[in-house]
């Protein structure tokens, strides 16, 4: 599977809030051109390692390498190199607008400093032509279109998250990752984000998706990781991960009987559980 | 109560008697103005003459007639319509509200000062009680919008209610000339009001034309004219900021003394320095507590080269050249103080600006040649810094421009207007460009701004010394307006703008993120308690009332961005719906 080097390589990341080790010694690969998902129940420290991989965190253990070189515990730098995110619990700039937060997306793509905002030359004009440019692409693409003037906070649940996939794809990444993008949606909204997302790949950029709705995982990830209490439990396509025995046990809490479509079943409840509180605690720092 | 219309004001009574109610009321008041209203002349301003209005009744007459306008505009008099787009009622109520309050505190203030209500002549008594039956007809009108569905509402939700209207429709295009001249007529309109407010001669007369002033523009936002205006504005931006340059730079000469001018580059200077905060707090959102100092610094550094013969340095540059070192040395204090502290999150910031506030303050005591060494004279200041003479054109003399005579304070009233226009030039660019949305972006929420690539304190520290910079512009013309740099101008609070406080509340009070914001709140809080002076004991209480008084009701501040406008607003639609 692994022909071309990988595109992000997570070795022994470890996290620690005093004395709860939320992420323990995390191995994770994304090749390019891959969707992978990350699966696991809640509290399972699935964000706590977003957060790892994109800088918010400092790892207590452990190195993220993004084509070779190994990323510093920044977000605006590992942004930089070619990692973009959203959040679970939608962290947009409510009282821009939504053109104002795509264009904000393509801060690091971007030169202009304040002398050329002064000045307002050619070049200034040129640069914000090409970014509104660029952002409108962005919002057609994602299904905003004609929605560019309004105020993020007041669209509707959805289309936030859209927006937030829309800015992070601001950034020209080579991977995206995904923190949840379609909790809170309904079916409908769901398979449209399965949609963009596959049509994300298809533009050459690698997907990092963290979720709960099995169906999504299933119909989409080249491969899956399981995290079950900060430690990666199972690894593999879509189907082996489905048919562990372990996995099902985590989603459940207890091993029992075994039959067939208990997973199934704990899926749906989990997923359930978590639509029902689309806003959790915020767990990334302040 | 099934009785209760759908359109029922608070005080239940059919259109037609309500109409006639105000409308009496409000020409019985605008006829008491031509009656005297009080015997002698002791109370400033002369109203005991029969014939005209004097003084405090001019205010009075000039409410009394707006009421009446709106009265009769609500009776779909021809050619009054425009008055009020989304409706009459609300507007006539607050006319009606205004012309009362400065009715009353007239009459009030003629019988605390002279010893009595019986120093009122009979024209008192009508106006005192034409100005009530105009308020009571007006809150017998019918409301401009119907009660929300449910149970019949109470007095209290009745009241409320008589205040709200609906957002205009918009207004049919016209041509383009006419645009231009309905805002040159907003401009002229706004020149006369603020002129007015800035010669009123004593206290009384302010306090009464503050009171229908505050009425009449809540009334002008109630009726929808401001958001007609403001739809014009936003249609002609370049036209609208030359015009209130031109506007502003017409200011001095429509005023009849020195003072006034004075009054008047003193307050260019507190909304110039208030409007560098506003790149700081507004854009970046960083609560910079000790603002003032900056300005301080820019005064002190063009103070010392100015060649003023106190001055430690010795040296006499150029204005260009003093200007940039005044610039320079803020710029580098802001660095110095932002790179430690900018890292930092939180309420840090807001600390370690207000400590540096004070220090700068202290320091400039210190350096007096026995506690340190002798640079900045101590608590004498820096004094005597000459006038600019910038290619031979004396500041300090008086000139002749195009007919009008331009004394000393008209001079640096001008240029100060320079400074201001850099620095509004300078946020527009700023704000509007990928910087400014950093800014924003950080202000909003800082830890997705650093995931989206935003390298938080390097565009953090910008914002720090560009405002920084600013307030030094703004201190080298200061230092040369009041001739001398002492340490007591830069504190964090005192009763005398600019001080660190008052330049926050500007900000905050006018409308953070705006250009017309801090300039209004800046207006005001150096205006009220210049005119105030005799309320001297309860200005800050004053002050603190008002400003809680407005956070409650609007907080987005007097003048809202089109972001905050719908941030505090839920039920607004969102733009272009
Ligand atoms: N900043 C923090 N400080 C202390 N503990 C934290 C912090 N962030 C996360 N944790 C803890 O780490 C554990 C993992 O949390 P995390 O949010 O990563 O789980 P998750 O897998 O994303 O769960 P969910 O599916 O609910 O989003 C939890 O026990 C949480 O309480
Ligand atoms: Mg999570």
């Amino acid at each position: 599977m692994a022909a071309t080097p990988p595109l992000l390589t997570a070795t022994g990341v470890t996290m620690r809030f005093g004395g709860l080790t939320a992420v323990h010694s995390c191995d994770l690969t994304v090749h390019e051109r891959q969707i992978v998902g990350l699966i696991g129940p809640n509290g399972a420290g699935k964000t706590t390692l977003f957060n790892c991989l994109t800088g918010l965190y400092t790892p207590t253990e452990g190195t993220v390498t993004y084509r070779g070189t190994q990323l510093p515990a920044k977000p605006h730098l590992v942004t930089q190199a070619g990692i973009a995110r959203t959040f679970q619990n939608i962290r947009l700039f409510p009282n821009m607008t939504v053109l104002e937060n795509v264009l904000v997306g393509r801060h690091t793509r971007t030169k202009e400093g304040l002398f050329s905002a002064l000045l307002r030359g050619p070049r200034f004009r040129r640069a914000e032509t090409a970014s509104a440019r660029r952002a409108h692409e962005l919002l057609d693409f994602t299904g905003l279109h004609g929605k560019a003037d309004h105020l993020a906070r007041n669209l509707p649940y959805g289309e936030q998250r859209k927006l937030e996939i829309a800015r992070a794809l601001a950034s020209d990444p080579g991977l995206l990752l995904l923190d949840e993008p379609t909790a809170g949606m309904n079916p409908q909204e769901t398979r449209a984000t399965e949609q963009l997302v596959l049509a994300i790949r298809d533009q050459g950029i690698a997907v990092l998706v963290i979720e709960h709705d099995m169906r999504f995982i299933f119909n989409l990830c080249d491969h899956v990781a399981v995290l079950v209490q900060g430690e990666k439990l199972v690894e593999g396509d879509a189907h082996t991960v489905q048919r562990d025995e372990r996995v099902v046990a985590a989603y459940l809490g207890t091993p029992y009987e075994g039959a067939p479509g208990q997973a199934e079943a704990a899926e749906v409840e989990a997923a359930e559980t978590h639509a029902a509180t689309p806003h959790p605690e915020e767990n990334e720092p302040r | 109560m099934t009785t209760l219309a759908r359109h029922t004001p608070l005080i239940p009574l059919p259109a037609g008697p309500a109409r006639i109610i105000a409308a009496t009321g409000a020409a019985l008041t605008l006829a008491s103005t031509f009656l005297p209203w009080t015997w002698t002349t002791a109370f400033p301003g002369n109203l005991t003459v029969t014939g005209y209005p004097g003084g405090l009744q001019t205010i009075t007459l000039a409410g009394a007639a707006l009421s009446l306008l709106h009265v009769l505009a609500a009776h779909r008099l021809r050619g009054l319509r425009w008055l009020a787009p989304t409706g009459t009622t609300a507007p006539t109520v607050l006319l009606a509200l205004g012309t009362l309050a400065t009715t009353w505190y007239t009459l009030g203030a003629i019988a605390r000062q002279l010893g009595g209500l019986v120093n009122l002549e009979p024209g008192g008594l009508l106006a005192a009680a034409g100005s009530l039956l105009a308020l009571l007809g007006a809150l017998a009108l019918p409301t401009d919008l119907p009660h929300p569905d449910g149970p019949a509402p109470g007095p209290l939700r009745r009241l409320r209610h008589t205040f709200t209207t609906r957002r205009p429709h918009p207004a049919a295009p016209l041509p383009a000339w006419a645009d231009l001249l309905l805002i040159a007529a907003a401009f002229a309109l706004g020149l006369l009001l603020f002129t007015y407010g800035v010669d009123a001669e004593y206290g009384e007369l302010f306090v009464g034309y503050l009171l229908l002033t505050i009425a009449g523009l809540a009334a002008l936002g109630r009726s929808g004219l401001t958001a007609r205006l403001t739809t014009l504005t936003a249609r002609h931006r370049t036209l609208t900021l030359t015009a209130a340059l031109l506007t502003a730079a017409c200011f001095p000469l429509t005023l009849t003394n020195d003072t006034y001018t004075n009054l008047a580059t003193s307050i260019l200077i507190f909304a110039t320095v208030a409007l560098g905060l506003n790149v700081v707090v507004g854009l970046a959102g960083l609560l910079d507590l000790g603002y003032v100092a900056f300005l301080g610094v820019g005064a002190y550094a063009a103070a010392l080269v100015s060649g003023s013969p106190e001055s430690a340095a010795g040296v006499h540059f150029p204005f260009w050249a003093a200007v940039l070192t005044g610039i320079g040395a803020s710029l580098v204090f802001g660095v110095l103080i932002g790179a430690p502290t900018l890292r930092l999150r939180g309420d840090y910031l807001a600390i370690v600006t207000l400590g540096f506030g004070e220090i700068f303050r202290i320091t400039m005591l210190n350096l007096n040649g026995k506690t340190g060494p002798d640079i900045t004279n101590g608590s004498m200041g820096i004094p005597n810094i000459p006038d600019l003479d910038i290619g031979g054109f004396n500041f300090g003399d008086t000139h002749d421009l195009l007919g009008f005579t331009i004394g000393r304070f008209g001079n640096y009233y001008l240029l100060m207007l320079l400074a201001t226009i850099a620095v509004v030039l300078v946020f527009r660019r700023a704000a509007d460009s990928r910087i400014g949305r950093a800014w924003v972006a950080i202000r909003e929420d800082e830890t997705a701004a650093t995931a989206m690539g935003i390298n938080a304190f390097r565009l953090k520290l910008l914002a720090f010394a560009l405002g920084a910079a600013l307030a030094g512009l703004a201190g080298t013309v200061q230092s040369h307006v009041i001739t001398t740099a002492t340490p007591d101008q830069y504190q964090f609070a005192g009763t005398v703008p600019p001080n660190s406080a008052f330049l926050l509340a500007a900000v905050i009070l006018g409308g953070m993120g705006t250009i017309t914001g801090p300039v209004v709140g800046a207006a005001l809080l150096y205006l009220i308690p210049n005119k105030m002076d005799f309320m001297q004991d309860y200005q800050l209480l004053l002050f603190g009332v008002a400003l809680i008084l407005l956070m409650r009701f609007r907080p987005e501040g007097l003048v809202a961005d089109r972001r905050k406008q719908l941030e505090f607003h839920d039920d607004a639609p969102p733009e272009g719906a």
